[in-house]
């Protein structure tokens, strides 16, 4: 049955309007989550794994002592396929005596120490955010690659040189140690008889990094006769996996280890995507079942308007099965196409008001074409059952008798 | 062809139960023209809807071309009335926002026809009852006559074996009138079974068996 034109716009624009507000919510959402979720990385490493018999002071103080586990535990959870693995960092630090003074000196993986260090994007060196893991500092990367960056991506070249560049015999020093021993880039740094060239200072942290001395990790373990161990493994953990079940896994994995949660930042990362989550959530589930509750009246009006031609229809030998058929098929029909202009109304204005609105670049999310298709056919199809069934219940003989 | 077997409908009323048909029995033959006569609330419609496969009676049985139609389920009642019966209405009961050419395409989309077929057998139908120039025009650009005629295509558009009429002639005027019952007649001289519930004698009169309805009984 064809629809009168004034009440198919109508309704058209009702889901329109609903697909719109979803669509556009969801992909600025989508946008803003993935910038806060950056924002919480940056409060840094959320999981620790230390020797079984260290305690997180050994941890805070670096001072493990004669506590040391295999580096190959690295690769164990690399391989593990445990989900929620974002980022590790093994580290072994051992005092020295630099000068007559006591310092710490950290062996790292540079590339896997930079993304557990926000902070020290700001160094005046080598480091750039390996890739997937927010914005590359350009002015640093630049002057870091200086004329090998040429060819294969930017922030993949910068990678590579920092494993390249972080020599054997060099250091990067943390502002404290800096200041006390008057070092700058290029300056030599004694330790255990061999010198190290101080490749960067790094930006003042405020935590015991600024004390401490950084070299390559297999560089420190051939110092200390300490071959293929660390003491310390830094790991940026999803959040959400968190709390499903990485740290069973990592425990399970390593039952040599001690697996600690930082809980604080881990608490807060988790609250923060939960409370998006459900906010988005709620939010959604609102507009859903005002969109569904106006087409379920809207379809009520119309088969309450259409009496008599679903009498007549079934008078002329309409079954109630085709009689619902063509009602879905309306709700089908009006759903798909609300879906599809819905999103493509809500994709723009998401990615025209996104930056205004959410302070963040929004881009188009092509997948949640068809899941606005399908939701708008799904609330189209269950706000119009109860009409449909109505309709087909309708008993023709009243409604021809009505004249 | 119809066989109405002691039948009885009651509707349940908020002033108490409402006698619409009393123990009601009657033959028609294939072929025949019956007319059924009463005053208003006699029940002549009821009778016309229970026949029609439409209004499930209280008691007793009808028989249509050899099946008790309220023995049938939903599903092949509805094919029953799509291919052996057609209704005429006194309000024509058109479609308002489809075009005539519509409006007689809607039995034959029922029935499964293809898009084309419906087409081309509605634009014949319409050709048959006049209306060759006014297909694409809808109802309220119709006169009443004309209505009457759309509707009327639309009633044999799968070849109905039984018309059942209530009241066809009742919203139009006697030159108009005339012209349907031409119409009826014609069909049944073609062996189209033909029942009309009226409550002017004048119609009545044009059939070839008279039934007279009072208080639900026939009398």
């Amino acid at each position: 049955m064809r629809e009168r034109k004034s009440q198919l716009l109508t309704s058209f624009v009702a889901i329109t309007l609903g697909i719109t507000v979803i669509v556009a919510v969801r992909t600025m959402s989508h946008f803003s989550e993935k910038a806060v979720a950056q924002e919480l990385d940056n409060l840094g490493a959320n999981v620790l794994i230390l020797p079984k018999g260290a305690t997180v002071s050994n941890y805070y103080s670096a001072d493990f002592g004669e506590y040391v586990m295999p580096e190959s535990y690295v690769d164990d959870i690399t391989t593990s396929g445990l989900k929620g693995v974002d980022n590790l960092s093994p580290k072994l630090t051992e005092a020295v005596s630099v000068s007559g003074q006591r310092v710490y000196l950290t062996g790292i993986l540079p590339k896997n120490e930079f993304k557990s260090k926000p902070a020290w994007q700001t160094a005046d060196g080598i480091f750039a955010r390996p890739e997937g893991c927010g914005t590359v500092v350009p002015g640093s990367l630049a002057k870091a690659l200086g004329g090998n960056a040429q060819g294969g991506s930017s922030t993949t070249a910068s990678r590579q040189t920092v494993v390249q560049e972080l020599g054997g015999a060099e250091a990067m020093v943390g502002s404290d140690v800096a200041n006390r021993f008057g070092l700058k880039v290029g300056s030599t740094l004694p330790i255990k008889g061999e010198s190290f060239t101080v490749k960067s200072v790094l930006p003042s942290t405020g935590t015991v990094d600024d004390t401490r001395v950084f070299a390559h990790l297999h560089t420190v373990q051939r110092l200390f006769h300490r071959d293929r161990v660390v003491n310390a493994v830094e790991m940026i953990g999803c959040c959400k996996e968190i709390s499903k079940g990485l740290i069973d896994g990592l425990n399970r994995l390593l039952p040599e280890a001690k697996v600690v949660t930082i809980k604080q930042i881990a608490q807060t990362q988790l609250n923060t995507n939960t409370m998006m989550e459900r906010f988005s959530l709620i939010f959604l589930v609102i507009i859903l079942l005002v969109g569904a509750v106006s087409i379920a009246n809207y379809m009520l009006a119309n088969v309450y308007e259409r009496r008599k031609e679903i009498g007549t229809l079934l008078a002329l030998g309409a079954t109630r099965r085709r009689v619902s058929h063509i009602f879905f098929l309306k709700s089908v029909l009006l759903g798909a196409v609300g879906g599809l202009a819905g999103y493509l109304i809500g994709t723009i204005l998401a990615v025209g008001l996104g930056p205004r609105i959410a302070g963040v670049p929004v881009l188009p999310l092509p997948a949640l074409a068809g899941w606005a298709v399908l939701l708008a056919v799904a609330v189209c199809v269950l706000a119009s059952a109860l009409p449909v069934f109505k309709a087909a219940r309708l008993d023709p003989a009243e409604i021809l008798r009505e004249g | 062809m119809l066989r109405v077997e002691n039948v009885t409908k009651t509707y349940q009323r908020r002033e108490g139960a409402v006698r619409a048909l009393d123990r009601v029995s009657l033959e028609v033959a294939e072929g025949e023209f019956v007319s059924i006569m009463g005053p208003s609330g006699c029940g002549k419609s009821t009778l016309l809807l229970t026949v029609g496969c439409l209004i499930r009676p209280s008691e007793g049985k009808v028989w249509l071309n050899g099946r008790s139609v309220y023995d049938l389920t939903h599903e092949e009642a509805a094919k029953l009335r799509l291919s052996t019966i057609g209704f005429v209405f006194q309000t024509f009961n058109l479609v308002p926002y489809l075009t005539a050419l519509e409006n007689v395409e809607m039995p034959l989309y029922l029935s499964g026809l293809s898009p084309t077929k419906q087409r081309e057998r509605a634009e014949e139908l319409l050709q048959k009852v006049g209306l060759a120039d006014r297909l694409s025009h809808k109802p309220s650009e119709l006169s009443v006559g004309q209505q009457q005629r759309v509707a009327l295509a639309r009633t044999l558009a799968n070849e109905p074996r039984l018309i059942l009429a209530d009241e066809p002639t009742g919203n139009l005027d006697p030159a108009l009138a005339d012209e349907m019952l031409d119409h009826l007649a014609g069909l049944n001289q073609q062996g189209v079974t033909v029942a009309v519930v009226t409550h002017d004698p004048r119609i009545a009169g044009r059939a070839r068996r008279q039934l007279r309805l009072a208080a639900g009984r026939i009398v």
